[in-house]
């Protein structure tokens, strides 16, 4: 029972209960197609934070990985005939090699250059799907198959949420173990003072190069995840707009939480929606919420309120 | 053997010679210690000796191997690790934690076996963690097992800090001014648990300014100068040194060191 209770296996069961639960309340498919996307988007953000929350490295170029998910399964699957589960996984091979070959010179950089390394190595891949039109059709974008496994095939909102909720679960549970490893101790370690990790026996190098390189496939399974669901998709994926939306969840959310990711991907996704009655003032109130929590919560939501909770109790 | 040998060892920094033909050998279970006025370089030493800094000229035999140009992680395997002068401590991390990543051998962990959280990865976790709270049992942190590491007191993050680097049962231990900034009640502590690590059998090269410790505690004392040698020898030799005692300990030490 007090297993049960721990943080990561609480949180995780309350996950899945929201996850079981949600269906039965959520009216129409307009709204089964934004919680979706927050999945998606929570998916993505939760390898995002293993690299910037918990080991402390920034990018600012992981739309790139997740449009190269994207593309690599329209191509595939659209182009070559492949099986929708063979174009992902072969796709998310492909990324994660990709992602391991950039790692050794860009995760030498530390702080802004990082930053200014992660934004140029997105750049890249968007002008790379923009300019290969022969491809990728484009700035115009291509249509995505449907997503088809032995002859079944995923239909509609309702299929799709099963498939997202349930990748994100499993997406959930392999992070929070992650964390709570060695290997999560030496992530974490690097964050806190890399010198002082390698002098102890971390090779800071290692370490921070597979991260990276987990984090890169967790986006590019979340990109081709997205292109097979809505059907069609735009170099604008993988653009760096949409790498700031991701370092913004995860920020939002709160660096180093988990559940704080999937917090801020639900929050960052489910606003602009609701912000629509704002009309022409919709992007200024986000602004405006974003600084608010910035300001008076600056660790991200999650850890800010369980630390107020914490307090309260004492 | 001698658990270090250090032949040659030259490090610039621009036009400044931070160490200048530097020699000098430590021999097993020794509490070898380096002193010296600010700026001689003790702590540049430190940094080539640990693979932080890479020597311009120069060999470093760690127990007859030479380890010259690898890095700090390759060095801790060997058995070779160290504190800081200033903190590193892994603020983001609770104390025990801190300790933990020491005894963790993370170069055996996979990650695909951590994400999975198999059974070898829930064992090992529970004898690092086991090994952790001995340590810090050890070095008198007991009372914060359960605490942020942000949250300990200055006196126990340097307790703190050699708890961290013994988790990586080394045979060589550097300790970069462990007792600055702490009071004497605390100094005799830290005394205390350098004394009893060196009689675990680990080497210690202490690197320092309270001379009652350095004086009371170490079998061999070098003493720096502007990045080279001004002597070496025991407290003794060392304390009644003339240019030593012009160059850093000032007149009047010499019986002082005699009384401690």
């Amino acid at each position: 029972m007090k297993a049960l209770l721990a943080p990561r296996t609480g949180g995780l069961l309350a996950l899945a209960i929201v996850i079981a639960l949600l269906p039965a309340v959520l009216p129409n498919n307009f709204y089964f197609n934004v919680v979706i996307l927050v999945g998606l988007n929570a998916i993505v953000c939760i390898g995002l934070n293993l690299l910037i929350g918990y080991a402390g490295q920034i990018s600012l170029g992981h739309a790139g990985f997740f449009g190269l998910g994207a593309y690599a399964s329209a191509l595939l699957t659209s182009s070559y005939g492949w099986p929708s589960l063979a174009a992902l996984v072969v796709g998310a091979a492909a990324v994660g090699a990709l992602a391991f070959l950039l790692a050794r010179p860009i995760l030498k950089l530390k702080g802004h250059y990082l930053a200014m390394g992660t934004l140029g190595m997105g750049v890249i891949i968007s002008i790379v799907l923009n300019q290969e039109a022969g491809f990728t059709g484009g700035p115009d974008g291509m249509p995505v198959p449907a997503f088809a496994v032995l002859g079944w095939t995923a239909y509609g909102e309702r299929t799709w949420y099963w498939i997202v909720g349930g990748t994100l679960l499993v997406t959930t549970w392999l992070a929070l173990n992650l964390i709570e490893s060695p290997v999560g101790r030496a992530l974490r370690a690097i964050h806190g003072s890399e010198i002082a990790a390698e002098v102890i026996g971390v090779k800071t190098e290692r370490f921070k190069t597979l991260v990276f390189v987990i984090s890169a496939v967790l986006a590019s399974v979340g990109g081709s995840m997205f292109a097979h669901y809505s059907g069609f998709i735009t170099p604008s994926e993988a653009e760096f707009f949409h790498s700031i939306a991701f370092v913004t969840m995860v920020v939002l959310g709160g660096m180093a939480s988990i559940f704080g990711s999937i917090l801020g991907a639900a929050i960052l996704t489910v606003l602009p929606q609701f912000l629509a009655v704002f009309h022409d003032y919709e992007t200024l109130v986000l602004g405006a919420v974003m600084m608010g929590v910035m300001i008076f919560l600056p660790k991200g939501l999650l850890p800010s309120l369980a630390e107020l909770l914490r307090r309260r109790r004492l | 053997m001698s658990a270090l040998v250090v032949t040659g060892l030259s490090k610039n920094f621009g036009g400044l010679r931070a160490v200048s033909d530097l020699s000098f050998t430590v021999e097993e279970g020794q509490i070898f210690s380096i002193i010296g006025p600010n700026g001689a370089g003790k702590t540049t030493v430190f940094n080539l000796i640990t693979g932080i800094y890479r020597p311009d000229d120069g060999r470093v035999w760690l127990h007859g191997g030479d380890i010259a140009g690898k890095p700090p992680s390759a060095l801790a395997a060997q058995g070779l690790t160290r504190t800081f002068q200033n903190l590193q401590i892994f603020f983001n991390m609770t104390a025990l934690e801190n300790v933990m990543v020491g005894a963790d051998r993370t170069a055996e962990s996979g990650f695909a076996s951590a994400m999975l959280r198999l059974p070898a990865v829930r064992r090992r976790d529970a004898r690092a963690c086991e090994q952790a709270i001995g340590l810090m049992q050890r070095v008198g942190l007991a009372a914060y097992l359960a605490a942020d590491a942000a949250s300990l007191p200055y006196g126990a993050l340097k307790r703190l800090e050699i708890a961290r680097a013994l988790a990586t049962r080394p045979k060589l231990l550097l300790l970069d001014e462990p007792a600055a900034g702490l009071n004497r009640s605390e100094t005799k502590e830290i005394d205390a648990l350098i004394r009893s690590i060196a009689e675990d059998g680990v080497t210690v090269i202490l690197v320092e300014h309270d001379m009652r410790l350095v004086m009371g505690i170490s079998d061999r004392i070098l003493v720096l100068d502007r990045g080279a040698r001004l002597a070496e020898g025991s407290a003794q030799e060392v304390g009644r040194n003339p240019d030593v005692v012009r160059a850093y300990l000032g007149t009047g030490f010499a019986g002082s060191a005699d009384a401690a």
